[in-house]
């Protein structure tokens, strides 16, 4: 007869050696993606790839350099409409907005739409910014496409950084005469701008690697130069890698999976950048 | 004695938190430069009726009052009456200390900023004299520009009383401010509170008789959201006209 503890150890073990199998698999597949596309693609880095344009005569000296810009376009862009539109958002809901059934309903559509398939939001963008707005397609439209993507994420962690400020310092601000928009503005969002820095930025993160959306919205596949204001035609280092992707020479797949490379390396330092921002944040502010 | 001003004035007041009625018909006079102590069992009615005199439960979801309140010859409740300019004159020290998570100078400096003060001078004048004001200033003179939150708890506690008096209110609130403190922290604290009515009219929240007692000109007992008995200090702890009251000073039940 085995013993209740025994048999919790032993439910114990088996829920521990799950998680580790469960967790190993995933990092070994990602090893030997990365291992994979790092051997394949990594001869092809040096500055020509930065500096050149695609070319489809020449895949040997084809590089990024317009999907470069077009993507720090699109990410200084999507950046600056959705920081003011999401945070402001965000603090209105948590600070402003009454508790009533159209705030509730408003919520819960906000947290759904961060899980709304990205062409969505594309085939959106299409007909309201493309073609009502007459944007064409341009950078524009492309970053208030993704806008709209990455809204909702940046509302939702501005929202969970303002309610993590202890409810004692807003007191404490009221009490010396502040009015709410000044609490807000000293208090509230200083304290909580590390979180929302830390949720806008794996937002955007996010963003940068989105492709489908932004076929939707007219990235083109084959851009020559780099955008030249915001109504200007573009492409994105994801698009780019799409096009180069399918090519039956060997030099262009070399290039797709360079491409790849400068992709993930854009992701893991704003990644890192966030989790630096999140701990250094932690550190400085213990309540 | 008697002929001090009156400060704070209450008459009829009702609270109510939704339908529950939290203050029942309570008159009061506070009078200029004292200490009055509330006391009472936990549940009724302090922290409401001292959180009314300056507006911080406005916010509260079913908040409602009836009656009326005057401080310094000003109806607070009136519509016309801005609860930033009542929080300039009416100061609260809460139960836990609680500073900004800014240095030691700004967390002083704060209520001068917010109401558009940048005379630089004048703002450091005040910091300092807020700082001696609640003998914390030999402490951190060398350190105004650490963060407040490295302070000690009785540190913080009087920091905040000084952030307070650096808005020069007429009137502060004290909700149970030596609640979370060590023996010596309560102490200097109290010590402080003789030398603050010289120019403030000051309330306090308490449960500790012996607090009340120590530091107060007059007593308020609270009993299940009524005011039971209000009177000089000694008397009420001495000679109590009602029942209830000497009940609980003496701690038949509490
Ligand atoms: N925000 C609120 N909403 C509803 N009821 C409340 C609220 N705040 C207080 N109450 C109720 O009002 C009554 C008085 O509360 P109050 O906090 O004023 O008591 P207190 O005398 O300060 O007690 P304590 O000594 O425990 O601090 C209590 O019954 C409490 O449950
Ligand atoms: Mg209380």
């Amino acid at each position: 007869m085995i013993s209740v503890a025994t048999k919790n150890r032993i439910k114990d073990k088996l829920f521990e050696y799950w998680g580790i199998i469960s967790t190993l698999i995933g990092i070994v597949l990602l090893v030997v993606f990365m291992t994979d596309i790092f051997m394949q693609g990594v001869s092809r880095i040096d500055t020509t790839f930065f500096t050149n344009s695609p070319s489809g005569l020449k895949p040997e000296t084809s590089g990024i350099f317009p999907a470069l810009l077009g993507t720090l376009w699109i990410l200084f862009l999507t950046a600056s409409i959705s920081i003011p539109l999401g945070v402001g958002a965000g603090i209105y809901l948590e600070e402003y907005s009454e508790k009533n059934w159209v705030s509730t309903l408003l919520e819960i559509n906000i947290s759904n739409l961060a899980g709304v398939p990205s062409i969505i939001y594309g085939l959106l963008g299409l007909e309201v910014f493309v073609r009502i707005m007459g944007l064409g397609k341009s950078v524009l439209a492309g970053a208030l496409t993704l806008s709209l993507l990455v809204l909702p994420i940046v509302i939702v962690a501005t929202r969970e950084a303002i309610k993590a400020v202890p409810d004692s310092i807003k007191q404490a601000a009221y009490a010396l005469g502040a009015t709410k928009w000044q609490t807000i503005w000293t208090q509230v969002l200083p304290s909580s701008i590390g979180g929302v820095l830390t949720g806008v930025i794996l937002a955007l993160s996010r963003a940068i690697g989105e492709t489908a959306p932004l076929i939707v919205v007219g990235a083109a596949a084959y851009i020559y130069d780099a955008p030249d204001g915001v109504l200007s035609e573009y492409t994105v280092i994801p698009m780019q890698i799409y096009t180069w992707m399918p090519d039956a020479r060997e030099a262009m797949k070399v290039n797709a999976a360079a491409g790849i490379i400068v992709l993930l390396m854009i992701t893991l330092v704003m990644n890192g950048f966030a989790v630096y921002l999140r701990n250094r944040w932690q550190k400085k502010i213990k309540w | 004695m008697s002929e001090k001003k009156i400060m704070l004035e209450a008459r009829n007041v009702d609270v109510f938190y939704g339908e529950f009625q939290a203050i029942k018909n309570i008159d009061m006079k506070i009078k200029e430069n004292s200490v009055t102590a509330f006391i009472g069992p936990s549940g009724c009615g302090k922290s409401t009726f001292l959180r009314v005199l300056n507006r911080m439960n406005d916010y509260v979801e079913g908040f409602a009052l009836r009656g009326e309140i005057e401080i310094n010859g000003e109806k607070i409740y009136r519509k016309s009456v801005k609860v930033e300019e009542l929080r300039k004159e009416v100061g609260m020290v809460f139960q836990k200390p609680n500073p900004f998570p800014k240095s030691i100078y700004d967390n002083v400096a704060f209520g001068l900023k917010i109401q558009g003060i940048t005379d630089k001078a004048f703002i450091e004048e005040r910091v300092i004299n807020s700082l001696k004001q609640v003998a914390l200033w030999d402490e951190v003179k060398d350190q105004l520009k650490k963060s407040a939150l490295a302070l000690s708890g009785g540190q913080q506690q009087r920091l905040c009383i000084a952030r307070t008096l650096a808005v020069e209110p007429s009137v502060i609130l004290m909700d149970e401010p030596t609640s979370a403190l060590d023996p010596i922290s309560t102490s200097k604290i109290e010590e402080l509170l003789h030398e603050l009515k010289k120019k403030y009219t000051i309330v306090i929240v308490t449960h500790n008789m012996q607090q009340a007692a120590r530091v107060s000109d007059d007593t308020a007992f609270f009993y299940m959201g009524e005011l039971i008995e209000f009177d000089k200090t000694d008397k009420i702890f001495t000679n109590p006209s009602m029942e209830k009251t000497e009940n609980y000073i003496t701690g038949r039940f509490g």
